[in-house]
């Protein structure tokens, strides 16, 4: 409901024109850069372009969200502004949800559909006696019904070393983002530094070992994105967490900074709260992860 | 309530700035509003001059003046372009001009973002309309993308659709997180829910339908990247994919999509048949319920795009069911529409005739749709004509048609303004026929047997098309006379009062015409 | 005339439309039990939503003429009555109920491919269907069959224009035939609408449907799903005939495999290879590398004047990418598709058409040898 104090409209601002010249240029030089590849043209010119795309990127990110704090410390902002930005990063997440959610599905579908199909079951009856003779259904799927374009894996990662160690991890990073949340309340700032440090370090060594488990899966294990849909599903959804992990690493290294700094206050610290629910966005996902995609 | 809007720059209760830079750098939502309509209209002209040369092509049998090639990348634009460049774009641009005008809000929430938002429009269609000059040329899987014609046989240039997409996908969330922000969070104080306007509910929905499938779509079309370009299989056999996962991540997307377009419609004509009926809209409340309900039903009907690919035959009868249940809540707004005219005092003005011609064609639009519905008739219907009188049916005699209503229901408001009546009426009455000629006719050719995305066709569809092309021509060319008629309007139409619509209701009349640069700085007290 | 006829027909609308039989203005009545009742749930759902549309467009034009501001009315104020909201919610519920009803069983009918007399694996290939009747050992391509020439407006247009096809499939009537059908390549879809079967051919999966066809005729049908730059142009025609004609044509089928095999251990000069290449091109190739061998760049390359046909040394290239074609591309494998003397003569023709002057010649055996050892005969280099 509306009515409190004031809302706080910006006039104008150059932000949004470069975040999209910047995003331009970003899709624009990785789209070169795949062509190329796939054609296999060596010097791609798309990697200058992304790189010009990217630094664009980071400029306005610094550039925009810089007006934004400075904005937010003078003063400017009410608590339905506030309540605005919580609402656009309660949605934002949302959205990434959903984007997982196809991915999950996709793994859904596969699993419970398009592989035993092929191995016969149900309605693939015919598909497989005719199609795929030879293909036996399993999961993990390691040898794929067209072993010669998609060359199976020799093995799967084993839920129960580096996978379960990155569950503790980021489970224990969830606990402690938390206790670093509830002590910015109490106004415990140097608590606040530990514990967010103390995350930071359980969020790197959770990005380590999910390194280090993609190395083994390249080098020893022949688990690659082309190894059939067990490799596509597995990298795409591992890859993509990755992918979020580190940016939800990223904003909390820079909510220390800002701490340090000595921004923030017990009431107020929407973009604390922000990064930390993001953070325990992520960890839900790892959740999912491990069971579906490691587990079972 | 006394409190003022700090606006932090000294400046920035004065107008708008001078120059180009007001529009690049602008923050403000009646400017926001108005580049979102101006880039939807110049779209629209776009898509539709691909429609022209796919209906020229269509004029005789044979092949005349493109190549099958060129004919797949016209309809695939075609398909893209109205669907994302004019369409969804309009009903964004016509969200930021009157939702915060209709709820009392000063602007909308997060006003930097919502600049954003647009800006990235015209890059992303930058992007997609010059895959059209790539080697191999654009895009010619059909709008849909169907793997494996999209993936390991599609043009190089597929590359870049897919990020055009991933853009517009970007664009879309934002502007959606934007307006549930701004709807939920700076009503009016009195401005319950349940007193908002129904274009503001409509909206609110369709938002949550954009932020819940737009990420998916984006996942669709990353896979299909993956399997271009870093081998992957999501959508090959071989490695134990499926062709037809492709699909059901996109219908997924897909069908919640169509009502994205046609949600923000029925807010539209819920606002211009009470105020020509002179009587308040039959069943404000059921309308909240019937378009949750149809929101959510559209969640778990994909599949019936699917019908004829082999999917087992319980899930056919599941989505088969769940399908034909939308009609319930979907006739539950025409039935109120009507009876909010009945024993009104009506009057016809152009948004009222578009409105009522909505209703009709629409509805005509939806029984179609119901066919089409039934899965066994729709092995026979599928990929035929028939399903493009359909969507065409309420695409724009649906959509198209309520955002041209509400685009001359508040022309006056936005430029201060009067539009020419004879000429606007003009409009309508040859769009009307114009749009019926291009697309009645296609019902018959469907159910005769023609296949959808053809260049060229068997004798006995002759006639048809060439009624059909005959009336596409007629309705394209109409359109140049809607854009004059709005030009005029902005250049020197009649001075309009702050209501012009006798019966019309609602905070947005309250303020002068045009609206100020801002509104509402002071929230509006709401009885 | 015609023409206008027609349209008048079509203008007058659907009262009209309904006296049509065939392919008119409405859906096709087709010539199986299934094909009937999905005309009669067509018929059905459209008499409803007549009806519903005469109802709600009645009260609304009601309203029109009557309520307007001209004829000096009062509006009424009344908008609110939980009553006709239930009923107009439950009514259309019932109607809907009973469409579902009649809907399901056609369905579940239309699924239950079991204990069929013959089975048909029909697989789309851009653009192309192939039909392989399994356990006959008899299988074979259908090509649309209408030249160039009409499609380009050079000639006039055949009254099957577009639906026509070089080998038709042939089935005999009374038998429950059922259809395997994939795709090779792309999805394609199988759609033959007096049969009122639609199934999409999905490459690496396998879709079934049947039919059983009690009227013996020629039924045409087209692909139904987009499936790349001819869709238009991959027609079906089936060809349903009585029992004992079915039997005789399938024995002639099976002595044609015999005479084919024969072409192979023939021995040909170089213009016959030529001749026959020239033929085969046209009819297969050209679809994709066009007439003049020049391609369509950026989708289809060029064979004129590239290295692979006309280097002599790329030779063995040039049979393996036609046998074998190239995985992930559209350009198939036809080692499959064409008997060993057309593949031979249409590399023959490549290798010395549009001044690609190898002087090479390819031998039907060479093919076979390769087909069964993946290498050519050292003698190889047969010039003319
Ligand atoms: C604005 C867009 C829009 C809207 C609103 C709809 C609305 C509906 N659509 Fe449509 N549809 C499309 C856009 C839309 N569609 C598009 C773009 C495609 C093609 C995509 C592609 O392949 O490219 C498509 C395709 C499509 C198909 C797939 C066809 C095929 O490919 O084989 C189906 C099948 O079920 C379908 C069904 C329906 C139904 C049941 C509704 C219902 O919501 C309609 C409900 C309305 C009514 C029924 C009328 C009013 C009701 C009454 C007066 C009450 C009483 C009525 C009865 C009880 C009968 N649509
Ligand atoms: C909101 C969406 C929308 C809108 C508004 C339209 C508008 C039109 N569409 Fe459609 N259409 C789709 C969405 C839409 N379409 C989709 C999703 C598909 C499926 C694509 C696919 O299969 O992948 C499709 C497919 C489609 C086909 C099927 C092609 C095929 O399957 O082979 C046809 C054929 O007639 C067609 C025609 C038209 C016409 C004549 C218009 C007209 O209403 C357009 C009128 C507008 C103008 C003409 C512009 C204004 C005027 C000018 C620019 C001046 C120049 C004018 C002249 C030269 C006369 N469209
Ligand atoms: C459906 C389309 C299509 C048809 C039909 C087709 N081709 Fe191709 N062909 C292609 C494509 C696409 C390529 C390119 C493959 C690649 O990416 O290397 C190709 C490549 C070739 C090449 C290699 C050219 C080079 O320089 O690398 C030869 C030779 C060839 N085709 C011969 C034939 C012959 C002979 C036929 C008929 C019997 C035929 N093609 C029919 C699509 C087709
Ligand atoms: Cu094959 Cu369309
Ligand atoms: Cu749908």
């Amino acid at each position: 409901m509306a009515g409190e104090s004031s809302y706080y409209v910006p006039a104008q601002s150059k932000w949004p024109i470069i975040a999209s010249i910047g995003l331009f240029l970003t899709v624009v030089g990785a789209g070169i850069m795949m062509n190329d590849m796939s054609a296999g043209v060596k010097d791609s010119t798309g990697h200058w372009v992304l790189f010009a795309g990217g630094l664009i990127m980071a400029y306005m990110l610094f550039g925009w969200f810089g007006n934004v704090i400075q904005e937010s410390r003078s003063g400017l902002y009410s608590e339905q502004m506030d309540r605005s930005f919580r609402w656009g990063m309660f949605w934002f997440i949302f959205s990434e949800v959903m984007f997982f959610a196809a991915f999950f599905g996709t793994l859904f579908y596969v699993r419970h559909f398009s592989v035993p199909w092929i191995g016969g079951e149900g309605a693939g009856e015919m598909t497989h006696m005719l199609l795929w003779p030879e293909f036996i259904s399993h999961w993990p799927l390691m040898k794929n019904p067209d072993n010669t374009s998609f060359q199976g894996a020799s093995g799967v990662i084993d839920p129960f070393h580096l996978p379960l160690l990155n569950t503790l991890l980021l489970v224990a990073s969830s606990v402690t983002a938390t206790i670093a949340h509830h002590a910015l309340k109490n106004n415990e700032r140097t608590k606040v530094k530990l514990w967010l440090v103390a995350t930071l370090i359980l969020g790197f060594a959770f990005l380590f070992f999910q390194a280090e488990e993609y190395i083994e899966a390249y080098d020893n294990l022949g688990l690659t994105l082309a190894s059939g849909i067990y490799g596509s599903t597995f990298f795409i959804l591992t890859g993509f967490h990755g992918a979020h992990v580190t940016l939800g690493a990223i904003m909390l290294t820079i909510m220390l900074v800002r701490v340090m700094k000595g921004h923030f206050t017990p009431e107020k610290h929407f973009a604390y709260e922000a990064a930390s629910w993001y953070w325990h966005f992520v960890d839900v996902v790892w959740i999912g992860l491990f069971v579906f995609v490691y587990l079972v | 309530m006394s409190a003022m809007t700090d606006t932090g720059h000294a400046d920035a209760h004065h107008g708008p700035a001078k120059g180009l830079m007001r529009w690049v750098l602008t923050t403000n939502h009646k400017d926001i509003g108005s580049m979102y309509l101006w880039f939807s209209f110049f779209m629209f002209l776009a898509g539709g001059f691909m429609a022209m040369v796919i209906r020229a092509e269509l004029f005789e049998p044979g092949m005349q003046i493109v190549e099958p090639e060129f004919y797949n990348q016209m309809l695939t634009m075609h398909g893209l372009i109205m669907v994302f460049g004019a369409v969804m774009p309009a009903f964004t641009g016509l969200a930021n001009w009157m939702i915060p005008m209709m709820v009392g809000a000063p602007d909308m929430a997060l006003p930097r973002m919502n600049n954003w938002s647009f800006w990235i429009l015209p890059f992303a269609f930058a992007l997609m309309m010059s895959t059209l000059f790539m080697e191999g040329g654009g895009p010619n899987f059909g709008w849909t993308a169907y793997a494996p014609l999209s993936t390991d046989y599609g043009p190089k240039s597929t590359t870049f659709f897919i990020f055009a997409i991933h853009m517009m996908g970007i664009s879309s969330i934002m502007g959606a997180i934007n307006i549930i922000a701004t709807i939920l969070n700076l009503r009016a104080p009195g401005m319950t829910l349940m007193k908002m306007p129904l274009f503001v509910w409509t909206w609110l929905i369709t938002a949550y339908l954009l932020i819940a499938v737009m990420p998916v779509l984006a996942g669709a079309v990353t896979m299909m990247l993956m399997d271009i370009h870093f081998g992957t299989s999501f959508f090959n056999a071989g490695g134990g994919g499926d062709p037809v996962l492709y699909q059901h991540v996109f219908w997924f997307f897909g069908h919640p999509e169509v009502y994205i377009m046609i949600l923000p419609a029925f807010g539209i004509v819920s606002a211009i048949i009470p105020a020509f009926a002179r009587k308040p809209l039959f069943g404000y409340t059921s309308m909240v319920y019937a378009t949750a309900s149809i929101a959510f039903l559209s969640f778990i009907v994909w599949a019936h795009h699917m019908f004829t690919v082999g999917i087992p035959v319980t899930g056919e009868l599941f989505f088969m069911y769940a399908t034909m249940l939308i009609a319930v809540p979907t006739g539950v707004k025409v039935f109120n529409w009507i009876t909010t005219m009945f024993r009104g005092a009506m009057t016809f003005e152009t948004p009222m005739l578009f409105s009522l011609a909505f209703v009709v064609l629409f509805t005509l639009g939806g029984f179609s749709g119901l066919m089409l519905a039934i899965a066994p008739a729709d092995f026979q219907y599928h990929d035929t004509y028939f399903v493009v009188a359909h969507f065409h049916y309420v695409l724009v005699s649906g959509a198209v048609f309520a955002i041209i209503a509400g685009v001359y229901y508040w022309l006056p408001k936005w430029t201060g303004h009067m539009y020419d009546e004879t000429l606007a009426k003009t409009h309508f009455w040859l769009s009307f026929i114009g749009m019926n000629l291009t697309f009645f006719p296609m019902h018959f050719l469907g159910l005769a047997g023609m296949p959808r995305r053809i260049p060229d066709y068997a004798l006995q569809f002759t006639d048809f098309n060439m009624i059909a092309s005959a009336g596409g021509f007629l309705f394209g060319t109409t359109q140049l006379l809607f854009l004059f008629v709005v030009i005029k309007c902005v250049i020197c139409g009649k001075k309009a009062a702050a209501k012009p619509w006798e019966g019309a209701d609602g905070l947005e009349w309250s303020v002068p015409s045009p609206a100020p640069y801002h509104t509402f700085s002071t929230p509006p007290d709401v009885k | 005339m015609k023409h206008s006829v027609r349209i008048l027909a079509g203008l007058m609308g659907l009262g009209s439309a309904m006296s049509q039989a065939d392919w008119g203005l409405n859906m096709t009545r087709g010539v199986t039990s299934v094909s009937e009742d999905v005309y009669g749930l067509h018929m059905a759902i459209f008499w409803v939503c007549v009806i519903i549309g005469v109802i709600v467009f009645g009260v609304m034009f009601w309203s029109i003429i009557m309520h307007r501001k001209s004829r000096g009315v009062k509006p009424a104020t009344f908008h609110e009555s939980t009553l006709v909201e239930i009923l107009w919610t439950t009514i259309p519920f019932l109607i809907l109920v009973g469409m579902a009803i009649p809907a399901t069983k056609t369905l579940i009918h239309m699924y239950d491919a079991d204990d069929s007399d013959i089975d048909i694996k029909v697989t789309g290939h851009q653009w192309k269907w192939e039909y392989e009747y399994l356990g006959e050992g008899v299988s074979f391509f259908s090509n649309l069959s209408t030249p160039l020439e009409q499609i380009y407006n050079v000639r006039r247009k055949n009254p099957n224009y577009l639906l026509e096809v070089d080998e038709p499939l042939v089935v005999p009537t009374g038998k429950k035939i059922r259809f395997l059908i994939t795709a090779g390549d792309v999805i394609h879809s199988w759609w033959v609408p007096a049969l009122a079967v639609k199934k999409d051919a999905i490459p690496g999966f396998i879709n079934e449907a049947w039919t059983i066809i009690d009227k013996p005729g020629i039924y045409r049908g087209q692909c139904a799903e987009l499936c790349g730059r001819n869709h238009a142009f991959m027609p079906i025609v089936l060809d349903v005939r009585s029992e004992e004609d079915y039997a005789s044509w399938l024995g002639e089928k099976r002595e044609e495999a015999k005479a084919i095999r024969a072409l192979t251990a023939r021995d040909w000069s170089y213009d016959e290879l030529y001749d026959r290449g020239k033929g085969v091109y046209n009819k297969v190739c050209a679809q994709c590398h066009q007439a003049n061998g020049m391609g369509i760049p950026g989708a289809f390359p060029a064979l004129k004047g590239t290295p692979m046909t006309t280097k002599k040394d790329q030779l063995t290239a040039h049979v393996d990418i036609v046998v074998n074609g190239k995985k992930g591309t559209a350009m198939q494998a036809f080692g499959p598709q064409l008997n060993e003397a057309d593949l031979a003569a249409v590399i023959t023709y490549e290798r010395n058409a549009w001044g690609n002057n190898t002087g090479q010649m390819v031998k039907p055996v060479d093919i076979l040898q390769y087909k069964k050892t993946g290498q050519l005969p050292q003698t190889g280099d047969q010039a003319k």
